[in-house]
């Protein structure tokens, strides 16, 4: 009895926290009087998106630059400092790192007006490159924490053994160890993907010019229209190609996600 | 975990790579080796982080236009703040909010983590269930409830209720939002904390012939406690910085009845063009979190014990 209850319990839970979701990409697809979908199911709210402001393949675009620079950047410097803290000892090693974890402790929201005049002087004002530099920023705490704590799990007598072969750090590095923490490497480029994917008060704040948004500004505008009706239809729409791939990589990778929640993907 | 590496340790390595460098003639040149790997964090962390850290708060002591010349003005910026009664209203409304989420969302995950911390069949579809909304960004989750929430348009419009229509509800549609997306989220740290309470310990309780409910206020509670502390930490912190929800969700409607202090440091940048004014309020926000986190920190630590 006990067990039935808890079970339909449980299950009325799940589908209410489905049913936005579901909702979301019904209405996507759905007729909507004065939306791209006029009557019947069809993707027609998703065509009347592709030429809203700029169009949708130039804000994809510049999302899939941002995530794609975030990613790479976030795992080249996270995995070369991971490899440093972890193997070698160094001037200012612990003043380094203290520095990178105290990211944690400084309220993301009030260094980024400071960012916008500092990206300004060094020319990556309303840039993409700007933005994805500060992502890799706020990504760097864990990701190095993550990295390092990877390479001291490898055994440390792998790379040694190929040092005294005559092997150089650097090719120690590339072909002993990085295949070694393939597994970190993931977790981090997943937290970063993510982050930069749905970030919306840093493009908001950086960015200043329409047709460099990435996706959550350019359909958060779709909300800001001064005059006419807002398309619902083609809002949802916007929302589903947000979240779409991020429900993908989540249901694929939940393991790495797991993981890298356990080892304080929140704070270090 | 582990702390930072034994120097000792990498030491070992620098004298393996030299040696072996020596051996094929190279200079020992290693002991910089470490900190060639290092300059690409050194670097993003001294211009992206340490940089505008500093930049923050010189900029608060400047009348600091969005155009034109900066001029020394301290400490007008940190004065002005209290005469601004949209930030202070914020300061009320974003600690209010904070209270309210942190305990209902504290409720909810926990309610959650028990329905499913046993392993059972089914049990893997609802964690996912439950924790799906979170794997959607915050932004595209907060436009998703503006169109499901709107009258006309959302499902709920039978209900004829204007769920941001008033200060209240808009409130109230705001919470629903983000016990929607964060529950999950939440549910996922008790779990952790949850399944690292040993067996033995529930058995032994059951042994002795304990009730269920004798059981979760006497063991599992004490027990979760490091682990709940951790949820109310990143629940309040989270909260006291909340922007996307107020700004895209209720645009900080009615009636400015929802604005949080972070989207007052976006307005007085952005549409009164008054930089220096936001990072003074910056540096006091800054301030505060900083402090609260370490003071949070110590109680973690207290828990452990």
């Amino acid at each position: 009895m006990r067990r039935t209850g808890s079970y339909s319990a449980t299950s009325a839970l799940a589908v209410l926290f489905l049913f936005p979701l579901v909702w979301s990409g019904w209405s996507s697809l759905k007729g909507q009087p004065g939306s791209g979908q006029t009557n019947g199911y069809g993707f027609g709210n998703y065509s009347r998106m592709a030429g809203f402001g700029e169009g949708l393949t130039s804000y994809l675009t510049n999302s899939l630059l941002v995530s794609t620079m975030t990613v790479a950047g976030t795992l080249v410097v996270s995995a070369l400092g991971g490899y440093a803290f972890a193997r070698f000892a160094f001037p200012g090693k612990n003043l380094l790192f203290l520095a990178t974890l105290a990211i944690l402790m400084v309220p993301y929201a009030t260094i980024l007006i400071p960012l916008y005049v500092l990206l300004g002087k060094i020319g990556l004002q309303n840039s993409l490159v700007g933005l994805s530099l500060v992502f890799v920023m706020f990504q760097l705490p864990f990701a190095l924490y993550m990295m390092r704590n990877s390479f001291e799990a490898v055994p440390r007598e792998l790379d040694e053994s190929a040092l005294v072969d005559g092997c150089g750090t650097f090719r120690a590095f590339t072909l002993i160890l990085l295949p070694a923490v393939r597994p970190g490497l993931v977790t981090v480029g997943l937290f970063a993907f993510l982050a930069s994917w749905n970030d919306f008060l840093a493009p908001l704040i950086l960015l200043n010019d329409g047709a460099s948004f990435p996706l959550p500004v350019a359909v958060w505008s779709m909300t800001q229209r001064t005059f006419g009706a807002i398309d619902y239809g083609m809002l949802e729409a916007g929302v589903m190609v947000m979240a779409i791939p991020c429900l993908l990589l989540f249901i694929v990778l939940q393991r790495y996600y797991v993981r890298g929640f356990m080892s304080g993907a929140l704070r270090g | 975990m582990t702390r930072l590496a034994s120097p000792r340790a990498g030491r070992d390595l620098d004298e393996v790579a030299a040696r072996a460098a020596h051996a094929r003639g190279r200079p020992r040149s290693r002991k910089y080796i470490g900190l060639l790997y290092a300059a690409p964090t050194a670097l993003i962390v001294g211009v992206l982080f340490l940089a505008p850290l500093a930049l923050v708060v010189w900029m608060s002591l400047n009348k600091w236009p969005l155009l034109g010349q900066a001029r020394f003005n301290a400490p007008d910026n940190y004065t002005k703040i209290s005469d601004d009664p949209l930030f202070v209203d914020s300061v009320w409304f974003t600690l209010k909010y904070t209270v309210i989420i942190t305990v209902l969302l504290s409720a909810v995950a926990l309610g959650l983590a028990l329905l499913v911390q046993n392993r059972r069949p089914g049990v893997a579809f609802f964690r996912t269930a439950f924790f799906l909304p979170g794997a959607v960004g915050f932004a595209a989750a907060s436009l998703l409830f503006y169109g499901m929430l709107n009258p006309d348009f959302g499902p709920l419009g039978f209900m004829d209720v204007k769920w941001i229509g008033t200060p209240n509800m808009a409130l109230f549609s705001t919470i629903a939002l983000v016990l929607w997306r964060f529950a999950g989220f939440n549910m996922l740290i008790l779990l952790t904390g949850l399944q690292a309470i040993p067996v033995q310990v529930y058995e032994a309780a059951r042994t002795d012939g304990a009730t269920r409910w004798q059981t979760f206020t006497k063991i599992t509670l004490p027990l979760l406690r490091p682990t709940i502390a951790l949820m109310l930490i990143l629940s309040i912190t989270g909260s006291l910085l909340a922007f996307d929800q107020f700004f895209i969700f209720t645009n900080g409607g009615p009636d400015n009845s929802t604005v949080s202090m972070v989207m007052v440091i976006y307005r007085n940048a952005f549409f009164r063009f008054d930089l220096g004014g936001a990072a003074a309020l910056s540096v006091v926000l800054l301030a505060a979190l900083v402090a609260l986190n370490a003071l949070q920190l110590r109680v973690l630590r207290g828990g452990d014990k």
